[in-house]
């Protein structure tokens, strides 16, 4: 079957690839694109792994088509950080132990850009509804909770950009 | 906000309280490839050229494969090989095999028949994921259906089916003889005939699924000087590396396995199916293969915690004194035996759960079902009968009409009490457990239970006693085979009796396999005991005039903390030790294992309880 031609904004960058037609933009990012971080945990868009920003809204990279992402911009977690200096809720998340394993981790962090992209200064209750379709088997939640906040917070006193 | 809170008045004289780590704020020290997405898991290696392999798997629970028809898949676009079993050079393992621990009784891939639904009977590899899944809808498999059994009980029933022809009776053989795992400890017969209450319940566990967010996978590839490289998210990669080279029949030299990285665990990733599997298609194809689960097959195929049965039985005295527990348990270990009778082991040296009870008697069967094989799963063989402990506490608690946690204190072991494995209870904290959390759910207990310490009133001479304990013709302690012969409850036709010993040092117990063992008080690093002063370089010489150690357990500890830096000559221990002392206050030896938790100079940071850096 011909290849087709996609071309899109990869974290800020100017990206063309012929993909597989139907391809999961998960596959066309990691093997096509070579951005390892989003991660295929299901493969059936129930734990959002695979989590990353299309035109700054989360979507599951697992069910969507690569086909369909032409002219859009893409954010993953390999472009969150600016150069050496780590976003806040990288820096939240590990000062807080918000991740063990860290297989669920690139997705979180995307759910959790967009809701602070969005709402600067969220309640709990709102960050538990943004990270409710990312599973995180190790734990318990309640870390990445409180990490999300207090970046929220960090991102609220310093800018868009906190210190690390 | 979760945190730590330290009771330090809490044993507070067996702690050394200069923690550098403990209670201070960390990073964990991977955590920076977790947040930038840069840590490595197994599928973030790629490879020109890799290829996907699936297995064809078994849609019955038991079947006879009369035959298996590759052709069609074969011929369909994209696909390299398909493997079958004749292409596994030694296809019967099993997994403890490698501590020469049960005997070979899972296949990798299934050639006479299935033993459960998802075994594997074949594989495809092909140039896509999608093409590998086609082409294994095309392999034909000729199955004639068995009859089949789901349920532990049934299983042991004279009639059922027999599930796997190297455990016969559907049981794993312990000590080559029992079909179960036996505890026996005193008369618990005796003791139910003068209980004021006798308390019988049934527990049921079901299997649980570890569901890591990542599946289980591997790639393998040919590497040069005739090798092959194995990235995998193993939890078990020398257990992955060795049964790899069991089933392949390859010289373990020839493979190269890279593991570290997994994306969650909890037990489901040490079975080591997924490396041997990509490797063989590495071998088959001479290019780099992917064998990974699917979610599907993570849950279908992917080994659960085993489901668990459990029947306990306590006689208790009107005053909440539990004087007899007796267990019957069934493990579900499913279709292969994998690391199930290991945990009944581990298990039933649990029992009867943290509590000083003076009659105990179980029989613990691990049974063969066509049921998914079970594996580890976070504290498997403890969980499940520490549930059904629990809550047959509560239902104690509830016939004699006592506040449960004043029962469980009233019952909990102390230290020096004899426990039904006939090791003496150290460390125990039971009951500061209870009282703390008493006082943290506002649940009222009387001032007695609050004076309550498990440093007092354990190890007197009653508590220490190994009890007479029944046995049966054979001298045995009970029946060999009570599976499929009757009934599975301890027997109550008891025909003699082991003698009593008046403390534990004095029965010669079965010997130690582990020299590490031997180190009875020291075994948990945190007690602080008086340091005898030792003179570093100097060797005791073994004494005639010492006893001969009629009982490992009873040798003097070794010193726990370091000795002196400084040589000082002969220095009085800082109190006099309480029993004769025999001549084994040996100094350090770096080559002899010691206690978790110390730091002794010059050994090797990943045994010291150095953190490494």
């Amino acid at each position: 079957m011909a290849k087709a031609p996609v071309t899109f904004t990869l974290n800020g960058a100017e990206t063309a690839l012929f993909v597989d037609p139907g391809a999961p933009l998960i596959d066309v990012l990691r093997r096509g694109a070579g951005d390892l971080t989003p991660k295929h945990g299901c493969g059936q868009g129930t734990c959002g792994a695979c989590t990353v920003l299309i035109d700054g809204v989360p979507h599951l990279s697992c069910l969507t088509l690569a086909e369909a992402v032409e002219g859009r911009h893409i954010d993953t977690t390999g472009g969150l950080a600016g150069g050496p200096d780590l976003h806040p809720l990288q820096t939240a998340f590990m000062e807080g132990f918000a991740a063990q394993c860290g297989f669920c981790t690139s997705g979180m962090l995307m759910a959790a850009k967009a809701l602070l992209d969005a709402t600067p200064n969220p309640t709990r209750e709102q960050v538990i509804e943004a990270i409710s379709g990312n599973l995180c088997r190790c734990t318990g939640y309640e870390p990445i909770v409180d990490a999300i906040l207090t970046a929220a917070a960090r991102m609220q006193g310093q800018g868009t950009r906190g210190a690390v | 906000m979760s945190s730590i809170e330290f009771r330090k008045d809490l044993f507070a004289d067996e702690r050394d309280d200069t923690l550098k780590e403990i209670g201070k704020p960390t990073i964990r020290q991977d955590i920076l490839g977790h947040v930038t997405g840069r840590t490595p898991y197994y599928d973030d290696h790629q490879f020109d050229g890799l290829l996907h392999m699936r297995a064809v798997r078994s849609p019955h629970h038991h079947a006879q494969i009369r035959s298996i028809d590759t052709s069609a898949a074969e011929r369909m676009p994209g696909v390299r090989r398909v493997a079958t079993a004749k292409d596994v050079p030694n296809n019967l393992n099993t997994l403890l095999s490698l501590i020469n621990f049960g005997r070979d009784d899972e296949p990798l891939c299934a050639h006479d028949k299935v033993r459960y639904m998802g075994e594997a009977v074949a594989w495809v590899i092909a140039d896509t994921e999608r093409q590998a899944r086609d082409a294994c809808a095309a392999v034909r498999v000729d199955y004639s259906p068995l009859p089949h059994v789901l349920d532990v009980e049934e299983a042991l029933t004279p009639n059922a089916p027999v599930v796997n022809e190297v455990y016969p009776n559907n049981t794993f053989d312990y000590h080559q003889t029992y079909d179960h795992q036996k505890l026996r400890f005193g008369d618990v017969n005796a003791a139910f005939a003068r209980a004021d209450h006798v308390i019988k319940a049934e527990y049921q566990m079901s299997p649980i699924e570890q569901a890591p967010i990542e599946t289980c996978g591997a790639i393998a590839a040919p590497e040069t000087n005739d090798r092959f490289v194995c990235y995998t998210n193993t939890q078990a990669l020398f257990f992955s590396l060795g049964t790899t080279a069991k089933l392949l029949n390859m010289a373990s030299s020839r493979l190269h396995f890279i593991g570290g990285t997994a994306g969650g665990g909890f037990g489901g990733k040490v079975d080591s199916i997924v490396e041997p599997t990509a490797v063989l298609g590495a071998v088959l194809t001479g290019r780099p293969v992917k064998f990974a689960w699917d979610r599907y097959e993570e849950m279908q195929v992917g080994a659960p915690r085993g489901g668990e049965r459990w029947r306990l039985k306590d006689g208790v005295m009107a005053d909440g004194r539990i004087v007899a527990r007796e267990f019957t348990g069934f493990f579900d270990s499913g279709a292969y035996m994998r690391l199930s009778p290991y945990a009944i082991i581990k298990g039933t040296g649990h029992l009867p759960g943290p509590y000083s009870i003076p009659n105990v008697a179980s029989n613990v069967f691990c049974v063969i079902t066509n049921r998914t094989p079970a594996t580890a799963m976070r504290g498997f063989g403890i969980t499940a009968v520490d549930f059904a402990i629990e809550c047959q506490m509560d239902r104690v608690a509830e016939a004699v009409g006592m506040n449960p946690v004043e029962l469980r204190i009233l019952n909990a072991y102390r230290d020096g009490d004899m426990k039904a494995h006939r090791r003496k209870a150290k460390n125990t904290a039971l009951i500061e457990c209870c009282q703390v959390a008493a006082g943290k759910a506002g649940w009222a207990i009387s001032p007695e239970a609050a004076a309550q310490s498990s440093l007092s009133g354990g190890g007197t001479a009653d508590r220490v006693a190994i009890p007479e304990t029944v046995t049966d013709q054979d001298g045995k302690i009970g029946e060999r085979r009570a599976g499929r012969g009757g009934s599975t409850s301890p027997s109550t036709q008891p025909t003699g009796r082991v003698a009593a010993g008046t403390h534990g040092e004095a029965i010669g117990g079965a010997p130690v396999q582990n020299a590490d063992m031997q180190i009875d008080a020291d075994r948990v690093g945190h007690r602080m005991g008086a340091t005898p002063a030792v003179l570093p370089g100097s060797t005791p010489t073994p004494t005639l005039a010492s006893p001969a150690p009629t009982a490992p357990i009873a040798t003097t500890p070794p010193p726990l903390r370091n000795p002196p830096a400084t040589p000082t000559a002969a220095a009085p221990p800082a109190s006099p030790p309480t029993k004769p002392t025999p001549p084994s206050a040996e100094p350090y030896r770096p080559e002899q294992p010691f206690s978790r938790g110390t730091k002794r100079p010059g050994t090797s940071p990943f045994t010291s309880g150095f953190r490494r850096r």
